[in-house]
């Protein structure tokens, strides 16, 4: 299999304007001929879903919550990049350009992540006329904030909730198209599985979570937004609904799955409290702009209340090993030194498994005020999950997954290896390589879904023009059948165990082993015990009820079944990435003082992953990445 | 500590309910309440019973998916927190908690504490929107918000949508809702030209949902988990009342 | 969009109906008060005013239609009001616990209900003087002055001096304070002339304006109960 990028040519400044001229378009009369089936209504999907029904498509969107206001989007907290350089801190298109490809640890693909940045400033506009109430200067214009990985101030934001408005504005713009009758909205509806006639990706199979019912839907297309696979591990700050099933389902459909293996652990969370922890929950990183961490110096002084060990006796570790950077050092760098230190004996809190975030010194600084109009609900949120003010006393956090770079397998054009089948936002790989920065997530999303799938689609509408099959198409009654079979086996097995007791012990096994730092053993292992795992939830799994309502139970053991092939996909390509990047740290490839090393000369390349058949193991495909303009350096925040 | 639940069971929206008690033993002080309810739902699924229904997502306080009356306050009376974010060192050891679901006609009873909340989702499409198209905004910076005016419209746009403004209200009335999102689109410089029209329709569809009437009892910005301020539904009777004496 | 329908048939417009007819409704209530708390400058004061407001009906019966329809259109939106809210909830909650609102609040339809059963006590009893429920077996319509005119102090005095009386007055007037200490600040939420500055203010001048109209109105019973006036009848 050929992975062909479809990379346009020319200067990496002008490809996508040059490529946006070369697609070919589709006639306004005829677009609402197109019928296109949105999965998912997060900051991607619903963008996509409103921007396509604008321009005139005829879309179908699809949710499982009961309402596309409540996708997981809603969540992310400190804020979107943008090029603005409103702040005349320097900042140009190539610069966030280039920060995001070193933050991705150069493993990014160059000419997409450059019309990541070109786009980032229409985003800020368009969401300033939808009404995001973005932060504001005194003057009226808008206010900025400095996040991870960046030396500039390039973050929009509105208070600590700014993914809960950029969504806001996308639902909107759906729900007004919704109104208009262009898109037709299915919440409360799980996609199943993918339908793919003679090459080409037509529809999917999917389920009424309130009735049971199993409707097949045909279309021009299929456009997945279905967030990442971070609850493959259990715990992490992913709503408890997040779930791999729609991409997972799609690549056992053909669609390739790439660098699964880059999975990002966010260093500020509130530590776990207990076996009975559902989710974790983060804290912006924001907050890392005038916190600052610390662990006591010996590990004596661990179980001592903060404030009485003094300061010469904390180790602020990230001020320490990246001056330039201090307590704004990238996500998996500052998660790692948490996991160094912890690993040390120096952590603090239950198990030792934490760090002090300390805004003592900003507060004397700046007063409570100042920090509360900042962070006030942040503030306020740790104190209702701890019990703790943090005002008072030093926040205790500890790194938890939080967001996954691996994804679908798309081209230049957000198009599978599928033809026919579109992946945006997080469900895609493309961007962020092996680590995301900060507030980069909403940017891509929104990317996506308003500026970059609403082009590409149309081209591949020209191009195709495969015709739409009808439902009663053999695929879909094979899919659809399918689908009711792998339903009923759940509810056949009336094991012992719960779907939930066999998705944490999944989630602890990948964490420990394929967590913050891999080996080569643990890997080995973990892809010995993954199989058995899973024989034991088909043997085992204890789904209560029937399918013809609505079955909590079963929705979520249908996801966890998914977990628990997917991931053994995670686990091969982090044994086959014989080399430390971004998320994806290998112990053996450490530098002498502890740092990732990688190794350009063989991994400088997505690795594609094509499902076979259950119990055998993928085969691999490579895209290799060349970068034009960027040198391939060391990444240091040193 | 160990708690005694009274939870509210119903098949589905045509079968009749009723209380059921069940024991929660072993509950730790710093679960979620939810956490709490997962642990319940273990203990029945392994008993072979149907677990409880509830909604519930990013379980972070800000989807607005988890509803849940505790003791007869929607989200259990814990002042700005959403059930998922409100832990079990509230409660005391030996209590009895009664669960009951969201109750308003616009809000059907789906099963057990599940209700159907899109009659929220009819009223954005009346309106509560700008119409802004893709590709069509001016330069983020080219129309300023006064910060006073962006901080008013922030607060207002902080809705989660959950609806427990509507299960507390004593006449089940989802003014703060509607107020919030009319206040936050009108408030804006971007969204005064759809200014009537959106106050208009949004109120209608409110109407047409078979919500009830605002008597300014003020319980619904106790309980809601953002805070929300009855001044709101002030400004949006403000808002209709200049639609309406306009005529348009 | 239409004026009258926008205004009688969505649930925003007969708010204002019911804020703008309570608003009317209330000055009525403080100026009765001024008018009445004349009593206590003597038979003469009270007894003129009486006569001028009687005498007039060119003014009287406008004002009484006007204050009729302004009753009219107040109850006609409570009760709208009050049908759509009783069935905006079927299924009431079995363990419901008030939370963030006023007594008052949460009782505006059983004292609005209570009240306009006084106010019908209270105009058989002094406007229409029926004699069968003054229970001090007088005829008010008989009580004349030295100047000819209705001697209204004297029906004042003999009327109050029934502790039944006095105390159904008092429960009204109390009922209707209690009306006024919610609904007066509330009208202007439902006009929208309320905002996050003024709605402490009116809040509590609501409550303000309610004690003194109580004072003020429960002052001319309690005054007659405790002996005022008797020596100037005698």
């Amino acid at each position: 299999m050929n992975l062909d990028a479809k990379i346009p040519g020319g200067p990496l400044s002008q490809k996508w304007d040059k490529h946006r001229f070369d697609m070919k378009l589709v006639n306004p009369a005829n677009k609402r001929k197109f019928e296109v089936i949105v999965v998912g209504s997060g900051l991607a999907g619903a963008s996509a879903a409103a921007s396509l029904a604008e321009l005139g498509y005829c879309v179908k969107c699809f949710c499982f919550q009961d309402s596309p206001r409540r996708a997981h989007s809603i969540a992310a907290q400190g804020g979107i990049n943008a090029a603005k350089n409103y702040q005349n801190d320097g900042d140009s298109v190539f610069r966030l350009f280039y920060d995001t490809v070193k933050g991705g640890d150069f493993r990014s693909r160059e000419a997409n992540v450059y019309r990541l940045a070109q786009v980032s400033n229409n985003i800020i506009d368009q969401c300033a006329a939808q009404g995001v109430p973005f932060a504001r200067e005194y003057s009226g214009l808008l206010a900025n904030r400095s996040f991870g990985g960046a030396q500039v101030s390039r973050t929009f934001y509105a208070r600590g909730q700014t993914g809960q408005q950029l969504l806001l504005g996308a639902y909107q713009a759906l729900s007004r198209q919704i109104s208009l009758g262009t898109v037709q909205m299915f919440p409360r509806t799980e996609m199943l599985d993918l339908v793919v006639v003679q090459g080409h990706t037509k529809g999917i199979i999917a389920r009424n979570l309130l009735t049971g019912e199993i409707t097949a839907h045909a279309a021009d297309a299929v456009v997945l937004g279905t967030g990442g696979y971070g609850n493959t591990f259990f715990l992490s700050t992913n709503a408890k609904g997040c779930n791999v099933s729609a991409t997972w389902r799609a690549c056992k459909k053909g669609a390739f799955f790439a660098n699964p293996c880059y999975t990002q652990i966010h260093p500020t969370c509130i530590p776990v409290s207990g076996e009975h922890q559902s989710k974790l929950t983060l804290m912006s990183e924001s907050l890392r702009n005038d916190g600052r961490v610390w662990v006591p110096k010996r590990k004596e002084d661990c179980p001592k209340p903060p404030g009485l060990v003094p300061e010469s006796d904390r180790d602020y570790y990230l001020e320490r090993k990246y001056p330039s950077f201090g307590n704004l050092a990238p996500r998996d760098i500052s998660s790692r030194a948490a996991k160094e230190v912890c690993d040390e004996g120096r952590g603090i809190g239950p198990g030792g498994l934490g760090v002090y975030l300390d805004f003592a010194d900003s507060i004397k600084r700046l007063g409570e005020n100042v920090i509360r109009e900042r962070y006030g609900n942040l503030f306020d949120m740790y104190e209702k999950i701890t019990g703790e003010n943090g005002y008072k006393v030093p926040m205790r956090i500890y790194p938890a997954v939080h967001y996954t770079m691996g994804g679908l397998w798309v081209d230049y054009n957000l198009m599978s290896n599928l033809p026919g089948l579109f992946v945006i936002g997080e469900a895609n790989f493309s961007d962020h390589g092996a680590n995301r920065l900060g507030a980069s997530a909403l940017m891509q999303g929104l990317a996506d879904g308003y500026f970059i799938l609403p082009y590409t689609i149309g081209h591949y509408f020209a191009s195709a023009k495969i015709p739409r099959p009808s439902v009663s198409d053999p695929e879909f009654k094979k899919s659809e059948e399918d689908v009711r079979n792998t339903i009923s086996k759940l509810l056949a097995v009336r094991g012992k165990r719960t779907a939930t007791s066999l998705h944490r012990e999944l989630g602890k096994l990948l964490w420990e082993r394929c967590g913050m730092a891999r080996n080569e053993a643990g890997l080995q292992t973990a892809l010995k015990r993954i199989p058995e795992l899973r024989e034991e939830f088909w043997k085992n799994v204890n789904v209560t009820g029937g399918s013809g309502d609505l079955n909590q139970a079963l929705e979520y053991a249908g996801r966890v079944a998914d977990f628990m092939e997917f991931a053994e996909m995670l686990c091969f390509d982090a044994l086959h990435r014989r080399e430390s990047c971004g998320g994806h740290f290998r112990e053996e490839f450490q530098t002498a003082e502890g740092e990732a090393r990688r190794d350009d000369e063989n991994f400088a390349c997505v690795a594609a992953w094509e499902y076979q058949s259950p119990g055998r193991a993928p085969v691999l495909h490579e895209e290799p990445l060349v970068y034009e303009e960027v040198h391939m350096s060391t990444r240091s925040y040193k | 500590m160990n708690l005694t639940l009274k939870v509210w069971r119903q098949k589905d929206a045509a079968a009749p309910g009723h209380f059921e008690t069940c024991q929660a033993r072993d509950v730790l002080q710093d679960m979620s309440f939810l956490e709490m309810l997962d642990v319940v739902n273990e203990d029945l699924l392994a008993r072979g019973k149907e677990p409880i229904a509830f909604d519930s997502d990013c379980r972070e306080g800000i989807c607005g998916m988890c509803s849940l009356v505790i003791n007869g306050i929607p989200h259990g009376g814990q002042r700005g927190t959403a059930t998922c974010q409100l832990h079990m060192r509230h409660f005391k050891d030996g209590e009895t908690i009664t669960i009951e679901p969201w109750r308003a006609k616009a809000f059907p009873l789906v099963k057990d504490l599940i209700v159907n909340r899109s009659a929220f989702d009819r009223i954005i499409q009346a309106g509560g929107f700008i119409s802004a198209y893709t590709g069509g905004a001016p330069d983020a910076n080219a129309i300023t918000v006064p910060k006073p005016t962006a901080d008013a419209a922030m607060d207002a746009a902080a809705c989660i949508g959950c609806g427990a403004c509507v299960a507390v209200c004593k006449n089940a009335s989802a003014m703060l809702f509607v107020a919030a999102k009319v206040s936050h689109l009108n408030l804006l410089p971007q969204g005064k030209a759809e200014k009537d029209k959106r106050v208009w329709s949004m109120v209608s569809q409110m109407d047409k949902e078979g919500f009830g009437n605002c008597t300014v009892t003020a319980s619904c910005e106790a309980v809601c988990p953002k805070e929300i301020s009855l001044n709101f539904i002030a400004k949006m009777n403000r808002d209709y009342a200049i639609a309406t004496l306009k005529g348009e | 969009m239409n004026l009258f329908a926008n205004i009688f048939k969505s649930s925003l417009g007969k708010k204002y109906i019911m804020a703008v007819s309570g608003c009317l409704l209330c000055l009525f209530v403080v100026a009765h008060l001024i008018g009445n708390l004349q009593v206590f400058l003597g038979q003469e004061y009270i007894d003129r005013y009486g006569n001028l407001l009687q005498t007039n009906i060119e003014i009287l019966w406008p004002v009484r239609v006007i204050l009729i329809a302004l009753v009219v259109l107040h109850i006609w939106s409570a009760a709208a009001l009050s049908l759509e809210n009783k069935a905006a909830r079927p299924v009431e909650y079995a363990a419901y616990r008030p939370i963030g609102s006023s007594y008052a609040s949460r009782t505006m339809l059983m004292s609005g209900f209570i009240v306009f059963a006084f106010i019908i006590y209270h105009l058989l009893h002094f406007t229409a003087q029926v004699r069968y429920i003054n229970l001090t077996g007088q005829n008010f319509k008989a009580f004349i002055d030295p100047q000819g005119r209705h001697n209204i102090f004297k029906m004042m005095v003999v009327g109050f001096s029934n502790g039944w009386v006095s105390a159904f007055y008092i429960l009204g007037v109390g009922l209707l304070c209690l009306h006024l200490s919610h609904g007066a600040s509330s009208m202007f939420q439902s006009m929208g002339w309320r905002n996050a500055t003024y709605r402490k203010f009116l809040d509590g001048a609501a409550r303000v304006v309610a004690v003194l109209l109580f004072l003020g109105y429960i002052s001319i019973p309690v005054a007659i109960l405790l002996g005022y006036g008797k020596a100037a009848l005698r």
